[in-house]
């Protein structure tokens, strides 16, 4: 007790909220007993799940059609699916002492899980509950079926917050065959395919913030109780069968559509990913800042342009195939990230940002006077490059609807499956790199350079090459992007605008979704796509919220979404230590009756 | 190890070897301030010198010109008959290696990453061949994870070797750091306050370890001020004051020397004098 008290008056931090609520809970789940709290959850969730397939209102003006008795629609869908599974996730603990075969679900104590679930549940239920009586004008539209639905995803939670934590070290996963865990793999990846399927195709706001509620909680319920732990830790031991999985569940995606309405979408986040993901080696793995990434897209853009045939260029008579303006595109980004990079590399911290962010504006500047009028006619000025022809591979027309499989591709379709290509090489290019004697010089450039240098780390070579790399991917996205948008000019590449991409907005995705990872830009790039483009209500105000957002986010997980393991050391120090020295009293066996208030303190030190 | 026919030996090398390194009037100034002032050092081929002085005497300004952190004011730098040019990456790839006086380990890579790092300038894997993973680049990697994995176990490190490097007990990241400057294959190691912050017990186990150093043929300078530790260690030892050079010899010479004993404690005769010229 002595050891445990010393130690928590060392954590001075906001201990307030979360230790009385920890503190609370586990009084209230002593006293309480644990099958209170699974029946709630189990009525809960079957009265929520029975509710979908009531009416939620009586008039249409609710988007998605909630007045239909009989079968769930729109956003009755999501609590349709939370509930299922949050009965799924309740069943095995509903047998005393768990049903063998299922402790897998949740490796660090089911009671996380099923808080994180019902929440979830709760969360996006809720959200529609309110938003019916915001938008219909009061809650005079609820019927019988939003009441049940609002309560009875209350209850859940209420019944999951009366559980007592069951908190443990996951126990060793049960060794498997390997086709187990290749089918594993396969199955769980096809499973977020369709989760990201639903959230791509949702029609309406309501329904992308509900969905985005759901899963957002669900899959914090899912991270606590160890599952994703255990999930990848089996794609580490899997790495080509979680390659070949995510690159089926890619493809597959676009025989999911029945038309190109969603796969533009796709398209555009697949640009987005590919460039944040290049932007990831610069300052994800290298650790350098660039604030003006966008123009080396804009560069390999105007550069696979000018050579494509397109009227408006100064070059209109050159049409070289596709091949050729894509490594064309390519060289001349390098040459331009080589260009920036010699001089200022060499400095260190902040003064390469700055240089950065005045080359993004000298590009968009230059490309818009290179109009015939304030300087020679190269790329037809603020107008831009127009009509640049559809890509042709092999004989095979991007602007052609094919069939393949008995599918029709449209012309989104095609360009998708191009892009699933590029980003399916960058990921490989980034994952070999960061795995290699350049990537540990650019983790030791980051972490310290001195002494990486005084280990014979060439630092303004290393510095440069990832540059280049960078550079390089970024160009390659954008000799595709020029023709997939058929339209290139200055403004798509600015520092800053409401629509991705831009460079403000690449940073953001890096950051956002964890530094160094690969599915962190990923997920961030896809959020931050999706957001302004389903959220078309928030006008102006977009870039508020966004700012807003980074802020929260900033403040509760720097690391971002997919923490890198070093970025989670460095950012989390001494959470760290709390947590060791946490371990050893428990190792200790402090863990009884008069140890548990300082055990309580402790916890709250760590989350501070 | 290989030494290159040099210059003839010169003055306070050890009988019969020949100085790989050779450092001549070293001199480092911050602007008015004159750190190091015409320092010249000899290291012969197996030999163990110790650098001593109290503090703010330049010891480790003299290890940064040496390593190319800093570039000497004045002054040249011999290293295996080749003047060494002050890039911290060249020296390195030249063979002369070091370890930190406050540990610079790359704290959230793990150990094994650490000493990999260490083996950077003695592979020349390049970007494509990293892409492309051919036979060449997987034997180099299978190389420099096999050193890397030898010299763990050579400090008696290979229980941390997945370990984050901060998570290291304090004597483990020094030794390390040890690890991790031998992965260069270096001719000479420079150890800046190996023994800082040890037990007597683990200061014993480090000078076990430098003799076994020596036995891998390499030329070892100690910056310490464990003097016990020193004195037993050292074949030679050489007295920095002021940013001079005050004397050098062997141990026993350097401990009967008055003026040695005069810098560290300030009181015998001849302090005054001192003090005045070196005012001057």
């Amino acid at each position: 007790m002595t050891t445990s008290s010393s130690l928590s008056t060392g954590q001075t931090g906001a201990t307030g909220l979360t230790s009385l609520s920890r503190a609370t809970r586990r009084r209230l789940g002593q006293g309480a007993h644990p099958l209170v709290g699974k029946c709630l959850i189990a009525l809960g969730s079957a009265a929520a799940l029975g509710s979908t397939f009531l009416a939620w209102t009586w008039t249409t003006a609710f988007p998605g059609d909630l007045t239909v008795t009989g079968y769930p629609g729109g956003n009755q869908l999501i609590t349709l699916f939370l509930s299922i599974l949050t009965l799924l996730a309740l069943a095995p603990a509903l047998v005393p002492g768990g049903l063998p075969g299922t402790r897998w679900m949740a490796p660090r104590g089911s009671a996380r899980l099923l808080r994180g679930l019902a929440l979830a549940n709760a969360a996006s239920t809720g959200y529609v509950v309110i938003a019916i009586a915001w938008e219909l004008g009061g809650v005079a539209n609820y019927v019988a079926g939003t009441w049940i639905a609002g309560a009875s995803a209350l209850l859940a939670v209420l019944g999951a917050w009366l559980l007592p934590d069951d908190d443990h070290e996951p126990a060793p996963a049960r060794p498997t065959p390997r086709w187990a865990q290749v089918v594993v793999v396969f199955v769980v990846v096809m499973l977020g395919l369709l989760v990201a399927d639903f959230g791509v195709t949702t029609g309406f706001s309501e329904e992308f913030i509900g969905f985005c509620l759901g899963a957002g909680f669900a899959g914090r319920g899912l991270a606590a109780s160890g599952l994703f732990d255990r999930f990848s830790a089996l794609t580490a031991a899997n790495r080509t069968a979680t390659g070949c999985a995510v690159l089926a569940a890619a493809v597959s995606f676009v025989f999911l559509q029945s038309s190109d309405a969603y796969t533009s979408v796709a398209d555009n986040i697949l640009i987005f990913a590919t460039v944040a993901l290049g932007l990831n080696i610069v300052v994800g793995l290298a650790g350098l800042l660039d604030l003006g990434y966008v123009a080396f897209l804009g560069v390999g853009a105007y550069t696979a342009a000018l050579v494509s045939g397109t009227a408006a260029s100064r070059y209109a008579h050159v049409v070289l195939p596709f091949w050729a303006q894509a490594l064309i595109g390519v060289a001349v980004s390098v040459l331009a990230g080589l260009l920036i990079g010699a001089p200022t590399l060499r400095l260190r911290g902040d003064y390469l940002a700055i240089v950065t962010l005045g080359f993004g504006e000298i590009f968009r500047i230059t490309m818009n006077n290179l109009d015939g009028q304030s300087g020679p006619q190269v790329t037809n000025g603020a107008e831009g490059e127009y009509g640049i022809p559809d890509l042709r591979l092999f004989g095979y027309d991007f602007g052609r609807p094919h069939t393949v499989l008995g599918h029709t591709l449209g012309r989104f379709g095609n360009y998708y499956l191009l892009l699933v290509l590029v980003i399916a090489v960058v990921i490989f290019i980034f994952a070999r790199v960061d795995d290699s004697r350049i990537g540990r010089a650019w983790a030791a450039i980051r972490e310290d350079e001195t002494a990486a240098e005084a280990m014979g780390v060439h630092g303004y070579r290393f510095k440069l090459l990832a540059f280049g790399l960078g550079a390089g991917l970024a160009g390659l996205a954008g000799t595709i992007q020029g023709h997939l948008t058929s339209t290139v000019t200055p403004d798509q590449y600015t520092f800053s605008s409401s629509a991705p991409p831009n460079s403000a907005f690449l940073l953001a995705a890096v950051v956002l979704g964890g530094m160094g990872t690969i599915s962190g830009p990923l997920l961030g790039a896809s959020l931050l796509f999706l957001i302004p483009d389903k959220l078309q209500f928030f006008h102006n105000k977009q870039l508020l919220l966004f700012g807003i957002a980074l802020i929260v986010m900033m403040r509760l997980r720097p690391e971002g979404l997919v923490p890198d393991k070093r970025r989670r050391l460095e950012f989390h120090e001494r959470e760290t230590a709390a947590e060791e020295a946490y371990e050893e009293l428990v190792a200790d066996g402090l863990d009884g009756a008069d140890g548990s208030d300082g055990l309580d303190e402790l916890e709250a030190g760590a989350r501070a | 190890m290989s030494i290159q026919p040099a210059n003839p030996p010169a003055s306070g090398t050890a009988p019969g070897s020949e100085p790989i390194l050779q450092a001549r009037g070293v001199t480092m100034r911050f602007g008015g301030l004159t750190a190091v002032d015409g320092v010249d050092l000899d290291v012969a081929g197996g030999e163990i010198v110790g650098l001593i002085g109290p503090n703010g005497a330049g010891k480790t300004t003299f290890f940064n010109c040496l390593t190319g952190l800093y570039p000497p004011t004045a002054g040249s730098i011999t290293f295996r008959g080749q003047r060494l040019a002050p890039k911290p990456y060249r020296v390195a790839e030249a063979g002369i290696s070091r370890t930190f006086q406050n540990i610079r380990l790359f704290p959230n890579m793990t150990a094994l990453e650490n000493v990999m790092v260490g083996r950077h300038c003695r592979t020349r894997e390049g970007l494509l061949s990293a892409i492309g993973r051919g036979p060449r680049y997987r034997a180099a990697e299978r190389e420099a994870r096999q050193t890397a994995r030898e010299l763990l176990s050579f400090l008696d490190l290979d229980r941390h070797a997945s370990a984050i490097a901060r998570s290291l007990p304090y004597g483990d990241q020094r030794k390390l750091e040890i690890a991790r400057a031998l992965a260069s294959d270096p001719g000479l190691l420079l150890l800046d306050e190996p023994a800082a912050g040890m037990n007597p017990r683990e200061t014993l186990a480090l000078r076990e370890t430098i003799f076994k150093i020596r036995q891998r043929g390499l030329s070892v300078v100690v910056i310490e001020h464990d003097m016990r530790f020193i004195f037993n260690l050292c074949d030679r030892l050489v007295v920095l004051a002021r940013g001079r050079k005050l004397t050098e010899g062997r141990p026993d010479e350097v401990r009967a020397d008055e003026r040695v004993i005069a810098t560290y404690l300030g009181t015998a005769p001849g302090t005054a004098e001192q003090e005045a010229s070196d005012a001057r």
